[in-house]
């Protein structure tokens, strides 16, 4: 009876810890395989894979540079226009929203994580890049595109799709997941805290600003790290509308691509054991390095929780 | 430090209320315009879900009719519908969460009852959440390289075992965050009555998570549901009717993917209607996720 | 609950359960006047007509069983219930002719006015500097050299400039909890208020730390209007020129701190302080 019970005991904390086991080795293995994978595109073209410009299939001459500068410009831009957004919905729900509306306004923002990219990709290419080139852009290459140093990054044709567009759609794709992380960790302020700063006479801005934001810095930051490391490897949105194509151009309106935009376009049209597949895998290789150091300091900055 | 300092006499310039006011106009007009901005930012967020649904809704029915359901996917310019793809959806998402949810709630299990604050325990627990957020491309490309390379092409099967791979860390998140909820008390007084820990585990803890598992398993099913970039290189896509999982697999995101960027009109409207079926499928299955977590309160 | 009594049978002279109050004093001129206040959570009605004075620049302790009203009556002085929806206060509570609780009243300058402290040092996680300079920044524009001046002021009446005098650069989150408790009393006198509400301030603390708070109130009595909230009635006793008790929402009995605790007007007064319920 007794044995029984512990035989039972046995078998069960170990189906529990070899499943852990499994979920270890499994990162491991999707580190290792695509290292291996793309071994063959590291030993043609070395160190230089990482910079060089070149995606030139017929000469079989690969380089990860422009899809890397594509996956890190637009992770960046979009964390710029996604992270005061997703403060300002924050701070609405914490502290602003009368009581009834959380909930509803709150659920509203999370399913807008839940919409698939590739919905994200089609509305962006079917809606919001035609509304932009046909309204916007033309007056922002008009007008700011003139400008002396930043207009440079402003010219060019309005196409709509581009590196910005990109960018906007991810945005708007990482918004409810900064915003969410930022929502819990402001909750997580005890109230008496804010109470002490109200005491002094401060406004709800001056509360925010002056005690919430010092005291979940660190969570914060690792709620923005989330939504970068989101950005960096998002790929159906991004492949409708950045424009697909292998060059730098300093505007942020001319096309481009990233590294999951070049897999996921490029993949079908390469041989089982070509260099191409190969150097594609190596890109994955170095996505999942990408991500992996993002979202594990992420992972460390949301970690140190709130002192009680 | 000077005696004078701890009496009565206050440092600086004396109380001006003038000042003060002038002051606090300033800065409840600098809080107003915060305040303001940042309802905006939520009605702009708000406005986003609103355009999607909006965008979906006309150009979902448009395109919708009984044919998309009855139909498979077809030549541009002849009748064609989307059941291959929303049958292969079915078929792949179901298998693939069913294989990831026992693997998901094992490993929830064992961070929250065996190796709660062992070293161990946290990086599983970490290693989880890397790839709960991982690109799931990254997913594609590694099934792609340990089962379609080596066994012969593209599988209904390989598609499956990505879509696992990313059920796992979704119910493990999940079922870690509802077995921590149980209060030890009830634990010890499993325990107390003399039963072995996988009884209490299996018939008490589990039982009492339910519902948050539940939810786990809904929230998996809707995010693999959506997802596309796995699929590319392991179940392919498929214009013919099969379900056989050893060959290549129609899935909805695959379909929508090809027929979206395609130049022909029926078929992007056909795009539209697979996309309207998706989000309605994903957001309803959110919702019902969340009733069901609140259902237990 | 609190008090060490001893047997209750001690003598009228020795106080009720040993409690040694301070001797009889003057109670100066109103500072706040409440008249007829109630006080609403939603529908519960938690305060029922309270009114009394509170003395100019002298320390009125606010006693009672926990739930009693006397934390609400507090966070009633300076609106801090406004942050709440579903809260609600009427009738009078008039400082410098003003009615407190009116609906325009400017809630940041009447805080400035009113400060508070509270149960739990609540130290904001910057510098010992920046605490302090936090709430002046909020009324006043100092140049450099006055705001350090005001800082040193502050941290000197509230007796820990000389523990911290070396370290206003390093974070407040360091200091002890006693030291963090003076740190937010120096942080509320900073601003200048004219009143100064405790909420239960040494509740958290220990008997040392305590006494300091104590004696600091007592110093802080000759510029500041006092009202404190404790648990604790040898820090009534100690601490109040005037004491009110509250129970069940109501306000029992006012009266001199040494009149309340050696002869107690009402029975429930009598019973409280003797320890035999709370």
């Amino acid at each position: 009876m007794r044995r029984g019970g512990s035989l039972g005991d046995t078998i069960f904390e170990w189906a529990c810890r070899g499943a852990g086991v499994f979920v270890l080795l499994l990162l491991g293995a999707i580190i290792v395989e695509l290292f291996i994978a793309g071994l063959p595109a590291f030993q043609a073209f070395g160190l230089g894979f990482l910079i060089s410009t070149d995606w030139d299939p017929v000469q079989e001459v690969f380089g990860a540079g422009v899809s890397v500068y594509g996956t890190v410009v637009t992770a960046v831009l979009a964390i710029v226009l996604a992270v005061p957004l997703a403060f300002g919905v924050a701070f609405y729900l914490t502290e602003l929203a009368p009581a009834w509306l959380r909930r509803p306004v709150g659920t509203a923002v999370e399913l807008l994580a839940a919409v698939p990219s590739i919905i994200y990709g089609m509305w962006g290419f079917f809606v919001i890049a035609p509304a932009f080139a046909a309204n916007l852009q033309p007056w922002i290459i008009d007008n700011i595109g003139e400008l002396p140093l930043i207009g440079i990054f402003f010219q060019g044709a309005p196409f709509g799709t581009g590196i910005f567009m990109a960018a906007f759609i991810l945005a708007i794709m990482i918004l409810p997941f900064i915003a969410a992380t930022m929502r819990d960790v402001f909750e997580q302020v005890p109230p008496v805290y804010k109470e002490s700063a109200y005491g002094l006479g401060a406004t709800t801005w001056e509360v925010m600003k002056g005690v919430v934001i010092p005291y979940t810095r660190s969570s914060v930051v690792g709620g923005i790290m989330l939504g970068l490391g989101r950005a960096l490897g998002e790929t159906m949105a991004v492949t409708f509308v950045i424009g697909n194509a292998n060059r730098i151009s300093a505007s942020l309106f001319g096309p481009g691509n990233t590294i999951a935009s070049l897999v996921a376009l490029e993949f079908g049209e390469s041989e089982t054991g070509s260099l191409k597949l190969a150097s594609l895998l190596a890109l994955g290789f170095i996505l999942f390095v990408l991500s992996f150091v993002v979202l594990a300091a992420s992972r460390y900055m949301l970690r140190s929780r709130l002192k009680a | 430090m000077s005696l004078s300092l701890t009496a009565g006499m206050v440092p600086g310039p004396r109380k001006d209320p003038a000042v003060a006011a002038a002051l606090g106009r300033r800065r409840k007009r600098a809080d107003r315009i915060i305040r303001s901005l940042c309802v905006a930012a939520t009605l702009v967020a708000l406005g986003f879900l609103a355009s999607i649904l909006f965008t979906l809704t006309i150009r979902g029915f448009e395109a919708m009719s009984p044919r998309v359901f009855t139909h498979i996917t077809a030549a541009p310019g002849s009748e064609g519908g989307l059941l291959n793809a929303i049958v292969g959806s079915i078929i792949q998402a179901a298998l693939g969460t069913a294989i990831g949810t026992p693997v998901g709630m094992l490993v929830g299990t064992y961070l929250a009852e065996y190796a709660r604050g062992s070293k161990f325990g946290n990086l599983v627990r970490f290693v989880s959440d890397i790839l709960l957020s991982a690109p799931s491309i990254l997913i594609g490309l590694f099934v792609y390289q340990i089962l379609v390379l080596p066994f012969g092409g593209f599988s209904g099967w390989a598609g499956v075992a990505a879509l696992a791979i990313i059920v796992i860390p979704v119910v493990v998140r999940t079922t870690e965050d509802m077995l921590n909820l149980i209060p030890n008390t009830l634990r010890e007084a499993v325990i107390g009555l003399g039963a072995p820990k996988w009884k209490m585990i299996v018939l008490i803890c589990w039982r009492s998570a339910m519902s948050g598992i539940i939810t786990g398993i809904l929230l998996a099913v809707a995010r693999v549901a959506g997802e596309t970039a796995p699929l590319l290189f392991t179940s392919l896509g498929n214009n013919a009717w099969s379900i056989d999982l050893t060959k290549p697999m129609a899935s909805l995101p695959i379909a929508i993917y090809s027929f979206a960027g395609s130049p022909f009109e029926d078929w992007i409207a056909l795009a539209w209607a697979g996309a309207l079926l998706i989000t309605l499928g994903v957001l309803g299955l959110n919702v019902l996720a969340r009733a069901v977590l609140s259902g237990r309160k | 609950m609190s008090t060490t009594t001893t047997a209750p049978g001690a003598t009228a002279t020795q106080g009720f359960g040993g409690v040694q109050a301070r001797s009889e004093a003057e109670i100066n001129p109103p500072r706040i006047a409440i008249r007829n206040l109630d006080f609403f959570y939603g529908d519960n009605r938690a305060l029922k007509s309270i009114d009394f004075d509170v003395p100019d620049r002298q320390v009125t302790g606010m006693i009672g069983p926990s739930g009693c009203g006397k934390s609400t009556l507090l966070r009633v002085l300076n609106r801090m219930y406004s942050l709440y929806p579903g809260q609600r206060a009427t009738g009078e509570v008039m400082l410098d002719g003003e009615n407190v609780i009116a609906s325009e009243t400017d809630l940041n300058a009447l805080r400035a006015k009113i400060g508070m402290v509270f149960q739990k040092p609540t130290p904001f996680p910057m510098t010992i500097f920046e605490n302090i300079a936090f709430g002046v920044r909020l009324h006043e524009k100092l140049p450099r050299a006055q705001m350090e001046e005001r800082v040193e002021w502050a941290l000197t009446r509230a007796a820990i400039w000389d523990e911290v005098k070396d370290r206003l650069d390093s974070s407040a989150l360091g200091l002890s909890g006693g030291q963090q408790q003076r740190l937010c009393i120096a942080r509320t006198i900073a601003v200048r208020p004219e009143v100064i509400l405790f909420d239960e301030p040494t509740s958290a603390l220990d008997p040392i730390s305590t006494l300091k708070i104590e004696e600091l109130i007592d110093e802080l009595k000759r510029d500041f209007t006092i009202v404190i909230v404790t648990h604790n009635m040898q820090q009534a006793a100690r601490c109040a020129d005037q004491v009110a008790f509250f129970y069940l929402g109501e306000l029992i009995e006012v009266s001199g701190a040494a009149q309340m605790f050696t002869a107690p007007k009402h029975p429930k007064t009598q019973e409280y302080i003797t320890g035999r319920f709370g």
